[in-house]
């Protein structure tokens, strides 16, 4: 198979597949003891062919646009095709020192961004400059770290992370230079208070939490929570990811929160690219705004001006202003998506996963009974007695053209399944959804084995990871030798 | 049921010492191992240098874990198992007869700090 | 009912009846009252017309200039067939590739991208992306106080202000003191870090092409690092080392920079891509995912990620960072630039960059306002002294619709006179000239 091949397996010396003018200018020379020694060896090939094989290497993935995504925590929503045109438009790619006075349109949609997001989430300001969530927590942990440093207190280490919590918190505060403290969840998965009062003394610089939690739960206490943290003396972080079950209905400011980070490749729909760019804007309580990266966005009187913030702020965190190129996408679907329409997809991503949550709660185990938020946890199948794990099940789920939740998040279950169907997803999707995966629990009863050697459909089948592992083979001058 | 060893000291955090003229071995149980799943990396620390009881002198990665091995005996280590560069899934095959290192132990009494096989067994149920 | 919102009033109805509530309200009972119904002052929703409307008038607030400064991102061309590639839903919308099987697509690209690098910076292995350069820059630094087990680094004083900033920013948050290497007449004081270096150091940073745009010559930093057992960090201009030397030949430990060279458009500042590549005994040690080669289960070639036991969401506390998510589609793109470009376009794109960047130099100091600095060669980025006040300049240039030179007094004051130029292979002699012609009046 011609096309089953790396791009330089196909490349052949001569070929060529661009076209730039003919130089106009003297050939400067370079003294050769500062060139490299041997050209890199990179691929040559006609354009149709590099045409040929990438579209064929975009066969081998699964798109939102292929089929659902039911990925708990990433809110795999549909990107509109909208949002990439007005972001394609040349007139706003411009070069990041262009004067101000040239800049006004580019700075109003930042402006503009960060303002919206301030209404939704119930935060005074926002900074449009880290590029991900994890990047997000990070500056946010930042800002707590310099709070307490501006206020003389430097017995504050350490940062409390509930136990259910994403791997990026933890790794986060480390990061910021903090020492982490778990507390216990409940068996619902939302912070066991007794636990966190215990944790809580005057070496707690902040608690990082997600609302809902990551087991889809609504944290009921989170104004008691709150109240316990800013009576010690920390701050509460609001890590992002969940908002799109609150989105337009509840604010994590009035929550009491003093700092969050927004995934807008999550809530506002811009893409995930098959992992990035992402855009993780971090907003603050009116007392932090100083704190936020430089540079800021601000206006004064009717201009907007960009200022060098590193007086005052945790410093600088990227090397011009984020992902404008995401941003300007999560702009245009604020403005798509508007007043009227913000509350529904809260509203109907709910609907959503409790729908799929009782439709398939008599073949697969759920821990957690009662209302969830936009996504829910089960820990695997209820009917374990062949061993058929989750693994398995998602394994077989590729064979019906589904990509599996989310598996082994959150670490509280031993066989997490996390779904989240996003609000964009119709009845007959889910539907579909439910049907396959009552298939798959009835085919672990009646022949388990079929499902543990899943799947038999796809390009390639199980995998050697251990192999991978061991004798890692990272480029292709690695399957040379 | 894990295997456990008689005669070897054992640790709460799932390492085993075997103790030989004043040098310790250190390696990692078979209840560590069978938790990990098939080990594809061993972090060696180099002879010549420090352990400390209690720290961390190793670590050791599977494909969907990673675990540090802490050192119950301070001292110098004088040896460090090579085969486990190229094969760190020797450990899986015996957690027992496959050591990590060996430690030149500075003080013999932190042996009484260590579990017996008998105590070891009952932290495993 | 809205275009992105699928549910009708029958849908909803089955839905509550199965779910077994009354109404959707009551899926958020436990939701506090007085924290619902805010009154928000957001906009409305607009339809695609007047979407495009507001767009409008938004760039009709905004003046398009042409170009003639780099420092960080440059105007390089992008071929036509890159955007339609990376648009196909099957790139773009694709989640992190954790289940294998069904996403080849993703961890192919992501593989040859990784090839790229390593044939590109010369080192042994690359990892699937970073956010931008300058946070690569500063996670290497982490990479160097980690395995060093020292809290303390050099950094050249000749590299990008923006890029020092960041990496003291990471490093202060940590408790890392950052020290300077000393540059004299444009480029790194050898001298300087010869004394200054110790057995107390990580490593050093430093930036090739640096700020000044000046080809560095790093030999004779290896051997001294060798004595201290330090890390060799360095920043380079990645699309330039299709022709300068590779970090690689210079003995670096951890190379690391910016991909935005690779044709990827300016975007006032964002999305671009940040590379880390580094030695076979420091691969562990990487921040971020890595894509390896496998066999399945019947043997078929596969593509997967690895090493993923060094990550954050299995390491968590104890992972070598915190990063989850990578620049993925920005790999993409710059792979498939360098399959279009390919072996020879790099280099010619680069090296019309060079030549255009020359003559510009050349042109300019002929004026009797303008004048050289520094005597070393330099890339695509080059030092002018002037007697014109640069932002009056900038100004009269902005009126032409050019977009001059950056002023470098606001990070020196002692060269408050001096301005940095850029010209790329998309810049032609008529608009140097004409920049020249501008010039020469002011």
């Amino acid at each position: 198979m011609y096309y089953d091949k790396l791009i330089f397996e196909i490349s052949k010396k001569g070929r060529k597949a661009y076209s730039l003018p003919k130089s106009e200018f003297k050939n400067h020379v370079i003294n050769k003891d500062l060139l490299r020694d041997e050209l890199a060896e990179l691929p040559e090939v006609s354009e149709l062919e590099a045409v040929r094989h990438y579209t064929n290497v975009s066969f081998k993935n699964f798109g939102v646009e292929k089929g659902f995504y039911p990925l708990g925590s990433c809110t795999m929503k549909y990107n509109p095709k909208l949002n990439q045109d007005i972001a394609n438009n040349p007139l706003f790619s411009m070069h990041p020192y262009q004067h101000l006075d040239s800049l006004q349109g580019v700075l109003e949609i930042y402006y503009e961004t960060q303002r919206i997001l301030s209404e939704l989430s119930g935060l005074d300001t926002y900074s449009l400059n880290p590029y991900a969530g994890a990047h997000g927590e990070l500056v946010g942990l930042m800002i707590m770290k310099k709070y307490h440093m501006d206020r003389k207190d430097t017995r504050r280490t350490k940062i409390i992370i509930p136990d259910s919590a994403h791997g990026t918190n933890p790794a986060s505060a480390v990061v910021a230079g903090f020492d982490t403290v778990e507390v216990l969840s409940n068996q619902d998965g939302t912070v066991n208070l007794e636990s966190l009062k215990e944790a809580l003394n005057d070496e707690v610089a902040g608690i990082m939490l997600t609302n809902p939690n990551t087991t889809g739960i609504f944290e009921k206490d989170i104004c008691e929570i709150s109240k316990l943290v800013h009576d010690a003396g920390g701050l509460l972080y609001y890590d992002g990811a969940n908002l799109n079950p609150i989105l337009g209905l509840a604010r994590p400011g009035d929550m009491g929160f003093d700092i969050m980070h927004i995934n807008l490749h999550k809530t506002f729909s811009t893409p995930h690219g098959g992992g990035g760019p992402g855009s993780g804007p971090v907003g603050v309580v009116k007392h932090l705004v100083k704190y936020l990266p430089s540079p800021v966005i601000k206006k004064v009187r009717e201009k907007y001006i960009i200022e060098d913030s590193n007086d005052t702020a945790i410093g600088q965190i990227s090397h011009f202003y984020g992902n404008f190129g995401v941003v300007v996408k999560a702009y245009t679907y604020l403005l798509s998506v508007g007043k009227e329409n913000m509350g529904n997809i809260g509203r109907f991503s709910v609907l959503n996963a409790n729908y799929i949550k009782e439709s398939l709660k008599d073949d697969y185990l759920l821990p957690i009974k009662g209302v969830c938020k936009h996504e829910f946890v089960f820990d695997g199948l209820i009917d374990k007695s062949h061993h058929v794990t989750t693994l398995d099940v998602a394994k077989r789920l590729l064979d019906y053209d589904v990509h599996p939740p989310t598996i082994y998040f959150p670490l509280v279950f031993k066989e997490s399944i996390m779904i989240e169907p996003p609000e964009t997803e119709s009845k007959e999707t889910l539907d579909d959804f439910i049907k396959i995966m009552k298939t798959v629990a009835e085919e672990a009863r009646t022949t388990p084995d079929l499902v543990k050697g899943a799947p038999y459909t796809t390009v390639v089948k199980r995998l050697d990871e251990a192999t991978a592992a061991r004798k890692p083979l990272v480029k292709y001058r690695d399957l040379l030798e | 049921m894990s295997k456990i060893v008689k005669g070897l000291y054992y640790t709460n955090t799932h390492e085993w010492v075997k103790v030989e003229e004043g040098f310790a071995y250190i390696g990692i149980t078979d209840y560590a191992q069978e938790s990990l799943g098939e080990i594809v990396f061993v972090e060696l620390p180099e002879e010549e240098d420090q352990a400390e009881a209690g720290e961390e002198f190793s670590a050791i990665e599977s494909v969907k874990a990673a675990s540090d091995v802490l050192s119950p005996i301070t001292g110098i280590i004088v040896l460090v198992n090579d085969d486990l560069e190229d094969a760190p899934e020797l450990i899986n095959e015996d957690p027992y007869e496959n050591w990590i290192v060996k430690v030149e132990m500075e003080n013999k009494s932190e042996i009484n700090k260590l579990l017996s096989a008998e105590e070891y067994k009952e932290i495993c149920e | 009912m809205f275009k992105y919102l699928p549910h009708t009033e029958k849908d909803i109805q089955e839905m509550l009846e199965v779910i077994g509530v009354d109404s959707i309200d009551d899926l958020f009972h436990e939701i506090p009252s007085e924290m619902l119904g805010k009154d928000l002052n957001i906009p409305k929703s607009h339809s695609e017309l007047e979407i495009y409307k507001r767009f409008a008038d938004l760039a009709a607030k905004n003046k398009y200039l042409i170009p003639f400064v780099g420092a960080g991102a440059y105007d390089h061309y992008t071929p036509s067939v890159i955007r339609h590639i990376i648009e196909r839903q099957e790139f773009l919308t694709a989640y992190t590739p954790y289940q294998p099987e069904i996403s080849q697509g993703t961890l192919q690209y992501i593989f040859e991208y990784q090839s790229i690098i390593s044939e590109l910076t010369g080192m042994h292995v690359s990892n699937a992306s970073m956010y931008d350069g300058a946070t690569a820059t500063a996670e290497a630094m982490f990479m160097a106080t980690n395995v060093k087990k020292t809290k303390k680094i050099l950094v050249s004083k000749t590299i990008n202000p923006n890029i020092l900033k960041v990496v003291e920013t990471y490093a202060m948050y940590r408790g890392i003191v950052v020290d300077y290497i000393d540059e004299v007449n444009g480029v790194t004081s050898i001298e300087d870090f010869k004394n200054k270096n110790s057995l107390e150091y990580a490593g050093i940073i430093v930036q090739n092409p640096n700020f000044y745009g000046i080809i560095e010559d790093y030999s004779g930093y290896r051997s001294i690092l060798d004595e201290s057992k330090g890390l060799f960090i360095m920043n380079h201009d990645l699309s330039a080392l299709s022709i300068l030397k590779t970090p690689f030949e210079y003995g670096v430990d951890i190379a690391v920079g910016d991909g935005q060279t690779l044709g990827i458009p300016l975007q006032f500042g964002g999305p671009y891509i940040g590379y880390l590549a580094t030695t076979k005994k420091l691969m562990r040690k990487m921040p971020g995912r890595i894509c390896g080669v496998t066999k399945d289960s019947e043997g078929k070639r596969a593509f997967v990620l690895t090493l993923q036991a060094r990550e954050q969401h299995i390491r968590r506390d104890k992972a070598n960072s915190n990063i989850c998510s990578n620049q993925s589609l920005l790999a993409l793109f710059v792979t498939v630039y360098t399959a279009v470009m390919g072996k020879q376009g790099i280099i010619e794109a680069q090296t019309n960059s060079v030549n255009a960047t020359h003559y510009l130099y050349d042109e300019v100091t002929k004026l009797p306002k303008f004048k050289k600095v520094f005597k070393h060669d330099f890339f695509k980025d080059c030092v002018i002294e002037t007697t014109l006040d640069p932002s009056m300049m900038n100004e009269k240039l902005a009126e032409a619709g050019i977009l001059g030179p950056l002023a470098l007094g606001k990070y020196d004051i002692s060269k408050k006179n001096m301005v940095l130029f850029s010209a790329t292979e998309k810049r032609t002699k008529e608009e140097i000239d004409k920049l020249v012609s501008i010039l020469e009046v002011l």
